[in-house]
């Protein structure tokens, strides 16, 4: 027995950041210190606080190390883990006040938070079955199998009010239901989960599958009882290799304890699952053509009807939920709809989880309530924006999504209220930006994002989604008038109104979203020609205040351009002459304006 | 695995490990002195010894950690034993046999063997 874990953080954020090379350094010093069998060394997955990543949790003192380096390591092993002395230096500074050391869970960025889809990330390692039937994995697949009905599942969901986790929020128990009776004598039915995780800034799905990937494969197989398929598929996008490969070794484990295979539980059910990997195009997201790309077509979505219920995977009915869907289903199962739909609101039950991106102090991935509102997930959870600028608007749902403006900060989250103000739940991306932040070039980048990620089938999107990204630069530009904005927005609904799938269907929402909260900025880069944040090159013009100006020449030296030279004035109490920038030559860079030591250069 | 029995038998076997994460408040705290002072004297085999058993009896709420120099150096090792709202009890001297009677005596049974603390051994 080993009287001591110490946990690393394997999620992407951290292994970017140096974990592996942690874990090894721990693990020689462990075995230095003759400490080899009584500390063991777990890699797991995330632990949401990425910005402070690698993170290291030592139990059962339950000491947070944040930010750990290779060197602190040796420090931590002689000291804490031989001698039994936390190294408050090196803790996570928010569990440390007053010199006591405080648990993380009373911590700003934890205490607010209800890990249900996340409550195993961070926890166990996902690379041993055997932690995650400690806690309780696979009990909810056994309680299904021997003691409930196909009808009793979809009844438990139901009665939860599960809604899908991927965005458009349908009821998980209702889907279930008509894949198990729309057809009934179906030869073949499958189950699919979509783990294309495109949204830019969105990345709890591949924190799931990092952190706990034994729980899709059981609600999978859950998914497979209720609806009466022998056949899963996980659809997961080549660029997440972690993720993969954990999923592949949790199938693997699966199907040697016999949890996955033929028979199971001696119930006579059979259920297996294969991984089918996504080039990264965003269009697989949509569930036609993350069908077709399984199928081994060219990923492309078809028009519904027929829903995939009825006609899905190789055209027999198929269930496909999302991730973060699947990770709440095996503790519905063990605690009972009641407790799920004691959290959250009237139509939005359990939790969500937000991945926290942008102008904001504690990046990573967090877990609340639905209802929770915007202030609480910014300000107490995501410690607030940075550089004390002030809060502008939060971007939710990527580029299908819009914008939440300051005025509704205190609206609580969940996919009825994000509807209602023009945005949506999308997967969780919650994108956070301030001042200096100019929403018309916003609106830009995610139109950017959806020309590229068009598949080209269907004109309104293939045609529409470029020309609105052409009036949106000439916006920018400076070059556009009032006429265009009319025009664009129209454009917007045309879109909207006539597109084949989700992904044209919502392309308009970020330019919707920003036009309605946000016209007065649009308005001054097309009438005032100006870009109030100050981000759209084409309008910004550099100025050296002569009064200010004490000639010492240090921007001329930046600039790249040969822009700035000196002027024959010399200011009141100044000695050398005020340098001034040629507008014809600048490049806007504002390397200038950085290297002055005296506030004299300004942009407007 | 073949049935229900086996899953079970594997979640009980692997619980006493992953427990030990568990953020909760364990009720009773058993801390092993483990500075220079305690680990010289021999506090390390205290601290697994003490480790085993409670993790082997399923000693529920029970959490086995290490601590620095408690001050008593010429008394170590020393184990201190923490209930809520009864008084901590300090034992002195300890080697693993000693340890293995307190988790049965005191942990499990409840009652202080009063012979091994530090107001009976200082008498």
């Amino acid at each position: 027995m080993y009287r001591s874990h110490v946990l690393v953080c394997g999620g992407t954020g951290c292994t970017s950041s140096g974990s592996q090379a942690i874990i090894d350094t721990f693990e020689a010093e462990i075995e230095k210190n003759g400490l080899k069998d009584e500390v063991a060394v777990v890699r797991t997955g995330c632990h949401g606080l990425c910005a402070l990543g690698p993170i290291v949790l030592i139990y059962p003192e339950g000491s947070f190390y944040s930010m750990v380096k290779k060197e602190d390591v040796a420090e931590i092993v002689s000291e804490h883990l031989l001698k039994g002395r936390v190294v408050t230096r090196l803790l996570y500074q928010e569990t440390v006040k007053e010199e006591e050391v405080i648990p993380l869970v009373e911590t700003g960025f934890y205490k607010k938070q209800k890990r249900v889809a996340l409550r195993n990330c961070g926890v166990i390692n996902p690379e041993n079955i055997d932690e995650y039937i400690a806690v309780d994995g696979y009990q909810a697949l056994a309680k299904v199998l021997t003691e409930m009905t196909p009808e009793q599942v979809i009844d438990t969901l139901l009665a939860a009010g599960l809604r899908g986790r991927g965005g458009a929020g349908f009821p998980t128990g209702q889907k279930w239901k008509l894949a198990r009776t729309l057809v009934p004598d179906a030869d073949q039915k499958y189950v699919c989960c979509n783990a294309d995780e495109g949204d830019p800034g969105a990345f709890m799905d591949r924190s799931v599958l990092e952190g706990d990937p034994h729980v899709v494969l059981e609600a999978m197989a859950i998914a497979g009882y209720t609806i009466g398929a022998n056949q899963g598929y996980i659809y997961v996008r080549a660029e997440y290799p972690i993720a993969i490969q954990r999923l592949q070794i949790a199938i693997n484990q699966a199907r040697e304890y016999g949890l996955l295979g033929k028979d199971i539980f001696g119930t006579g059910f059979d259920f297996d699952i294969d991984l089918r990997f996504g080039a990264g195009a965003f269009v697989c997201g949509e569930e036609t053509a993350l069908m077709t790309s399984i199928e081994g077509n060219r990923g492309e979505p078809r028009p519904r009807p027929p829903f995939p219920a009825v006609k899905g995977l190789f055209a027999k009915p198929t269930v496909l939920n999302n991730v973060e869907t699947y990770a709440n289903i095996p503790r519905i199962i063990l605690n009972g709809a009641e407790w799920f739909a004691s959290m959250g609101t009237e139509k939005s039950k359990g939790t969500k989880v937000f991945a926290l991106g942008g102008k904001i102090n504690n990046t990573g991935l967090v877990e609340v309530p639905m209802g929770t509102t915007l202030r609480e997930v910014i300000e107490d959870i995501g410690g607030g924006i940075p550089n004390g600028k002030k809060f502008k608007a939060a971007q939710t749902g990527g580029p299908s999504g819009g914008c939440i403006p300051a005025e509704h900060f205190d609206i609580p989250i969940d996919y009825d209220n994000l509807l209602s103000i023009g945005s949506m739940m999308g997967s969780g991306g919650l994108i956070v930006m301030d001042e200096d932040n100019c929403m018309v070039d916003i609106a830009k980048f995610f139109l950017e994002f959806t020309v590229d990620e068009s598949c080209g089938k269907c004109t309104p999107c293939r045609i529409g989604t470029k020309r609105m990204y052409e009036m949106l630069d000439k916006i920018t530009k400076g070059k556009a008038t009032l006429e265009d904005l009319d025009k664009l927005e129209e454009l917007c609904y045309y879109i909207k109104a006539n597109s084949l799938c989700g992904l044209g269907q919502t392309a308009p929402n970020p330019v919707l979203s920003t036009l309605r909260y946000f016209k007065d900025e649009y308005v001054a880069h097309v009438v005032e020609k100006r870009c109030p944040a100050g981000v759209c090159k084409d309008l910004l013009s550099f100025s050296i205040d002569k009064e200010k100006c004490i000639g010492c020449g240090m921007c001329a030296r930046q600039c790249p351009a040969s822009a700035i030279s000196k002027t024959d004035y010399i200011a009141p109490g100044k000695k050398l002459p005020a340098m001034a920038i040629d507008s014809s030559k600048c490049v806007k860079c504002g390397a200038c304006m950085s290297t002055c030591k005296f506030s004299a250069i300004s942009k407007k | 695995m073949k049935s229900l029995e086996e899953l079970k038998a594997i979640r009980d076997k692997m619980q006493g490990q992953v427990g030990l994460r568990a953020e909760s408040e364990a009720s009773t705290r058993v801390v092993v002195g483990m500075a220079t002072c305690g680990i010289a004297s021999g506090a390390r085999p205290v601290l697994t010894a003490l480790a085993d058993a409670v993790a082997e009896k399923k000693i529920p709420d029970c959490s086995v950690t290490q601590t620095g120099c408690i001050g008593l150096c010429q008394y170590e090792p020393i184990v201190e034993v923490i209930q809520p709202g009864k008084e901590k009890v300090t034992y002195i001297k300890m080697t693993p046999e000693k340890a293995l009677e307190v988790v049965d005596k005191h942990l499990i049974g409840g009652h202080v063997v009063t012979e091994y603390t530090i107001g009976n051994q200082l008498k």
